[in-house]
């Protein structure tokens, strides 16, 4: 991991008797894009305002770039904030607005100019220089917004949910804009979301978060593919979880026994701890059906449960099929509608539900349904 | 297709309206009127032909031109203290969560609910109690403690639309507390500000009821006109009345033209303009 650009050290946020954050601690990587992901109320945002300055972290340390900032008034600090409301000042022209950081510092005019210029070019929003933010759409001000904030080139970006606003269509043409732009200057951005996809889209690092803590850190993929919590295998995408008992844990592979009875294998490391009850996931499109007739399912190394189908719903690229397992467990999955896969496949059938043990996970039995 | 119910609903409404106008402007209009009026002996309330004599000569009736100028003065000082002190008691009351909040934010309104003959009363008491001369300054304290919650109202509603956010915004810039009052918030709530202002003025400069009670020696322009009344109004009182009012239309002109134009500035799109829309 390159080196630490922000760290959070048990930071705690109470309002009241309410924990917003709970004894966090946090190192965010210089020069990346790091994404804060959660449902609402999950402590997010208050995180964020707590390394803007904007709220008193009731314990705990904020440090930029090696530097304790927590207690440094938020206009001392050199991060900038990209407010999911945008906050433009509506009594200046959108070159006032960008001007006004670098007026704070005291630049020269001939280099307020420039940087101005600069940072209008950058959002592309040159022509506009001389409207009012209240003239632009919404996607305009969210712009005016981020040049506002990059033109004083700070240690960091803040970004609190700023596309929440927006509809979809320019959401995605923004993500994509402000992972280039992120590429292009190379600061840190922060980027607070409750989306799921957003978040994976455009960030190299995601922590998950929920109920003041954060559940998981890691790329999208580390998450998505071996998501160590209920709640993060939930919030990202959909999850069969599956309640089983270690049998052994000798070699790579573990093996596992699902309540049905049916004998499973699972990555050794993806297992926790010790125990002995665990809860092993695997996703819905990692699933595959082979209707049983008679006898028994051609195996061949793949795990393997039994049950029926209990609904299918054709949805154009893919089938989802619910199976009711004999063990009791509910299955999703997903089939890819591809040649060799014809939409046969109907309500009552049995079918074997058989998936490669590798892409199997496992979370703690103790954390239960979360999402 | 008009029909002729609809052209007797136009015709009458039209009427009424009209009616309506000419009963809230009479007065006012024979106001004007009298200023021009070539009255002969104490009384100007005869039509006895015109002349200009009384505006040629305004400050001729001895101590009307003092009293006019003393409530200017009083209204001027009562604004800027008014607006001073009721914009921070509003941003405290908006802004900041602190013991005895909701109290502030009850009695700051008590002083327009209360009679006024019972405000005025209560001050003289007061004035009296603790032994201050009743004059100018008793007049000054009494006008900035009724007016103070106009002010609180309207600045407290002005920021109570505004996105907390933006004042933040200036923070994480790199604005300071002052900084940020200077060129954000004050700024932003400037309509607020004005309204404010010229509903003080406004309120100020015509009271009669608490100024007849705290006043002492001092004369208004209301005290002077309830005063001559009872001798009979000399016309240069008109010819005031007038002016003021002359230079009061014309401000509401002037300040609706540049609400007009700071609208359009921010891309808000104006009505068209009404006749006595004002």
């Amino acid at each position: 991991m390159a080196e630490a650009d922000i760290t959070l050290s048990g930071l705690t946020k109470q309002f009241g008797d309410m924990v917003a954050v709970d004894d966090l601690d946090l190192e965010i990587p210089k020069g990346g894009f790091f994404a804060m992901l959660g449902p609402s109320g999950c402590g997010k945002t208050t995180t964020l305002r707590m390394i803007g300055g904007f709220e008193e972290p009731t314990a705990g340390t904020v440090n930029l770039a090696g530097t304790d900032v927590t207690n440094v008034p938020a206009h001392k600090r050199d991060v900038n904030t990209v407010f999911q409301s945008y906050a433009l000042f509506p009594h200046m022209t959108v070159a006032e607005n960008v001007e006004f950081g670098l007026k704070r510092k005291k630049v020269p005019k001939a280099e307020r100019k420039q940087r101005v210029a600069e940072a209008l070019e950058l959002v592309q929003l040159t022509e506009l220089a001389n409207r009012r933010p209240t003239q632009m759409s919404g996607g305009q001000q969210q712009r005016v917004a981020l040049a506002r904030a990059l033109v004083n080139r700070p240690q960091a970006l803040l970004l609190d949910e700023p596309l929440g606003a927006l509809d979809l269509k320019l959401r995605k043409q923004l993500q994509l804009e402000l992972s280039r732009i992120q590429a292009d200057i190379g600061i840190t951005f922060v980027h607070v979301t409750h989306d799921q996809e957003e978040a994976m889209t455009m960030a190299d690092q995601i922590a998950v978060m929920n109920e003041g803590r954060i559940e998981q850190l890691g790329t999208a993929s580390e998450l998505y593919d071996t998501p160590k919590t209920a709640f993060v295998a939930n919030f990202l995408g959909t999850s069969n979880l599956i309640d089983a008992k270690v049998l052994s844990r000798s070699g790579e592979m573990a093996e596992v026994e699902a309540d049905g009875g049916a004998r499973l294998r699972v990555p050794a490391s993806v297992l926790p701890g010790s125990d002995t009850e665990v809860r092993i996931g695997v996703r819905p499109e990692k699933l595959d059906l082979e209707a049983i007739d008679d006898g028994s399912p051609s195996a061949n190394g793949d795990n393997v449960i039994l049950g029926h189908i209990t609904d299918a719903a054709f949805v154009g690229v893919s089938t989802q099929y619910v199976v009711h397992t004999e063990g009791g467990d509910e299955l999703q999955v997903f089939v890819q509608n591809s040649a060799d896969h014809p939409p046969n496949l109907g309500p009552g059938r049995r079918v074997a539900a058989t998936w490669d043990p590798t892409t199997t996970f496992a979370v703690n039995r103790e954390e239960s349904d979360g999402a | 297709m008009r029909t002729t119910a609809d052209r007797i609903r136009t015709w009458l409404l039209g009427t009424w309206s009209l009616l309506a106008i000419l009963f809230l402007f009479a007065p006012i209009f024979v106001i004007v009127l009298f200023s021009f009026n070539d009255n002969q002996g104490r009384f100007n309330f005869t039509w006895q032909g015109f002349t200009l004599k009384h505006w040629k000569e305004p400050f001729a009736v001895a101590g009307l031109g003092e009293a006019m100028g003393t409530s200017l003065l009083i209204a001027l000082f009562t604004t800027l203290i008014a607006v001073a002190l009721g914009t921070f008691v509003a941003l405290a009351l908006v802004r900041y969560r602190w013991r005895g909040r909701g109290a502030t934010n009850g009695l700051v309104f008590l002083p327009l609910a209360t009679p006024e003959v019972v405000l005025g009363a209560a001050l003289l008491g007061w004035f009296l109690t603790m032994g201050l001369v009743r004059g100018f300054v008793t007049v000054l304290i009494a006008h900035v403690m009724f007016t103070l919650g106009y002010v609180v109202i309207t600045v407290r509603a002005r920021l109570e639309g505004m996105d907390t956010h933006i004042e933040e915004a200036a923070a994480d810039l790199g604005a300071g507390q002052v900084t940020t009052l200077w060129k954000i918030t004050l700024p932003l709530l400037a309509p607020g500000l004005a309204a404010a202002a010229l509903l003080s003025f406004a309120i100020s400069i015509d009271d009669f009821v608490v100024s007849n009670f705290t006043a002492g020696q001092t004369v208004t322009f209301p005290l002077f006109v309830y005063g001559a009344a009872r001798q009979g109004v000399p016309p240069q009182v008109n010819v005031f009345a007038t002016a003021i009012l002359v230079i009061v239309v014309c401000l509401m002109f002037a300040n609706l033209a540049w609400q007009r134009r700071a609208a359009r500035k921010e891309g808000i799109p104006v009505p068209e303009a009404q006749p006595l829309g004002i």
